[in-house]
């Protein structure tokens, strides 16, 4: 009766294998330095433009609006403290980890699924490589260690454009918008700020590779698997955000 | 006798339930040759990948080298793996690397062969020569066509000089005289190194010029051979069931019309 829910839950459970697995990994030898290094190049730096242009819009849109719900209570100056903590705590990781999901689980997985189905992942263990170790604990690491980065800077570039309306428009002084903005946020802020875009990186990288290896049926099976991968990474990344900003509300 | 360097025991290796290959039993010795005939979609990429325990079976044992690999850890499946070498059906060049990469691979990556990095190159430029491939070091395999992508995945798969190579399908797709020229590269390799040679191909030539030749290292060419059935068997898998194993001679002999539809009759 509830053969609709096997293909799912089975899904679910060779997930987490692979994500076992790969975490298993990583104090394994050998460590693909070279290929470590690339990926935080692709992810890290390649992100960067789409990062600093999201991040960017969202602390002028955010500061827009702000404007306006705050000049009806008279409490403009109370701008630069909600942009800088609605950024750190939700906009900045959410909207940096779906960006990365739409730029890195994609690319990850339609460059994985491409190796799949003409073979090589094959050929990579004939000639004595673990794609784990090779393929997937490189892209791990490098979108779990960039993605905080990354966030950290569309943070920053959010609260510029923040700034730019609230002189612009607003008329605050630097001083006012700065020191708000400092003196609002707290550790549990950051921490928050920066964990959430730590477990996301995983996911990200992870979704991407996980459909990619278990791509089947040419290079159509290859243009799936890359579509599934973006969804499924971010539903995960607003269901997990959910979760994360559970745990740090009720502390 | 000596131990068989492969040994399916009623081997079923399924897909979601599925079987791709069911029931199959063979040995291979050390020098011999197969040449595994069969349709589209009978199993024979299956058999040869379970041959390396990338494809695991659901029924039945494989052994690799006098090891049973039916259950064996992916780590320890390397050292094995090592003394193997494949051409994959589609090639399987990794496409971001150069050719000279490509086949310096396995030398690179398989811990049990030894190869000081300063031989590498040597070695990968010799193994090009072989298959007339020497100039291609430095470009990428799309800028090759079809049959120099095929004699790469040739040189990568000899490059570790192992005593066990698979050939998958190593003239499908290429015109009548690359094809042939495939082949004798084949046994060429075969016959210099005297490695264990399989072969699966749809067209029973490649089978005939694995029987019927050899490489004479002193006339650098090949030459007719008189083997008399020794040492090469035909294996003709249908539905991934194994339906027929036996010499050239019996092959042509069968009655079978599945069988008989891939022996040309003269
Ligand atoms: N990864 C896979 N997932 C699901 N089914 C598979 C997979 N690989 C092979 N099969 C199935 O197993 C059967 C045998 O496939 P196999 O690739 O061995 O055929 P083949 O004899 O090599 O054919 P061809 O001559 O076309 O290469 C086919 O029915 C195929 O659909
Ligand atoms: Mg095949």
């Amino acid at each position: 009766m509830l053969d609709f829910l096997k293909p799912p839950v089975l899904t679910i459970q060779e997930f987490f294998i692979l994500a076992g697995r790969t975490i298993r990994s990583i104090p394994r030898r050998p460590h693909y330095l070279n290929d470590l290094l690339m990926q935080m190049d692709i992810i890290g730096v390649g992100s960067l433009p789409i990062v600093l242009l999201t991040g960017f819009f969202s602390g002028v849109v955010m500061g827009l609006q702000m404007s306006r719900a705050l000049q009806t209570y008279g409490a403009v100056s109370q701008t630069g403290p909600i942009v800088a903590i609605t950024l750190v705590r939700e906009m900045g990781p959410v909207l940096t980890a779906v960006a990365a999901a739409g730029r890195n689980s994609s690319g990850i997985a339609s460059e994985l699924g491409s190796m799949k189905v003409t073979e090589q992942i094959d050929a990579m263990r004939a000639l004595g490589t673990d794609p784990i170790l090779k393929l997937v604990k490189p892209r791990f690491l490098a979108t779990s260690f960039m993605l905080p980065c990354l966030t950290a800077i569309a943070d920053f570039v959010g609260m510029i454009g923040g700034y730019i309306i609230a002189i612009g428009l607003l008329h605050l002084t630097s001083a006012e918008y700065w020191n708000g903005a400092y003196r609002a946020l707290e550790y549990d802020d950051l921490a928050q700020g920066l964990i959430k875009p730590f477990i996301f990186g995983m996911v990200v990288s992870l979704v991407g590779c996980f459909y990619g290896l278990r791509t089947t049926g040419g290079t159509q099976g290859v243009g799936r698997a890359t579509t599934q991968a973006v969804v499924v990474a971010i539903v995960w990344i607003f269901a997990l955000n959910a979760l994360i900003t559970k745990i740090f509300v009720s502390r | 006798m000596a131990e068989a360097i492969v040994r399916f025991e009623s081997v079923t290796v399924a897909f979601d339930g599925v079987p791709a290959i069911e029931d199959v039993s063979f040995e291979i010795f050390p020098g011999e040759s197969r040449v595994i005939l069969g349709a589209a979609g009978s199993g024979k990429t299956v058999i040869l990948k379970t041959t390396l325990g990338l494809l695991r079976p659901e029924r039945g044992r494989v052994f690799l080298f006098g090891h049973d690999i039916t259950r064996m850890k992916e780590h320890e499946l390397f050292d094995l793996r090592a003394r193997c070498g494949m051409l994959f059906q589609e090639g399987a060049l990794f496409d971001s690397l150069t050719i000279e990469e490509n086949v310096a691979y396995p030398l690179l990556n398989q811990k049990s062969v030894s190869c000081p990095p300063e031989e590498v190159r040597a070695r990968v430029e010799e193994a090009l020569r072989f298959v007339e491939l020497a100039h291609t070091l430095d470009k990428y395999p799309s800028e090759l066509s079809g049959g120099m992508r095929r004699r790469v995945g040739i040189a990568r798969a000899n490059v570790t000089e192992p005593s066990l190579v698979l050939y998958d399908s190593p003239t499908a797709g290429l015109d009548p005289i690359t094809a042939n020229n495939i082949m004798a590269l084949i046994v060429k390799e075969r016959d210099v190194r005297r490695a264990t040679t399989v072969i699966v191909t749809q067209r029973f030539q490649d089978g005939l010029i694995m029987d019927k030749y050899r490489y004479n290292p002193q006339t650098q060419s090949l030459e007719p051979a008189q083997r008399d059935g020794e040492g090469l068997k035909f294996l003709v898998l249908k539905q991934g069931r194994l339906v027929f194993e036996g010499s050239q001679q019996e092959l042509q002999r069968s009655t079978d019309p599945y069988i008989s539809k891939f022996v040309m009759r003269h």
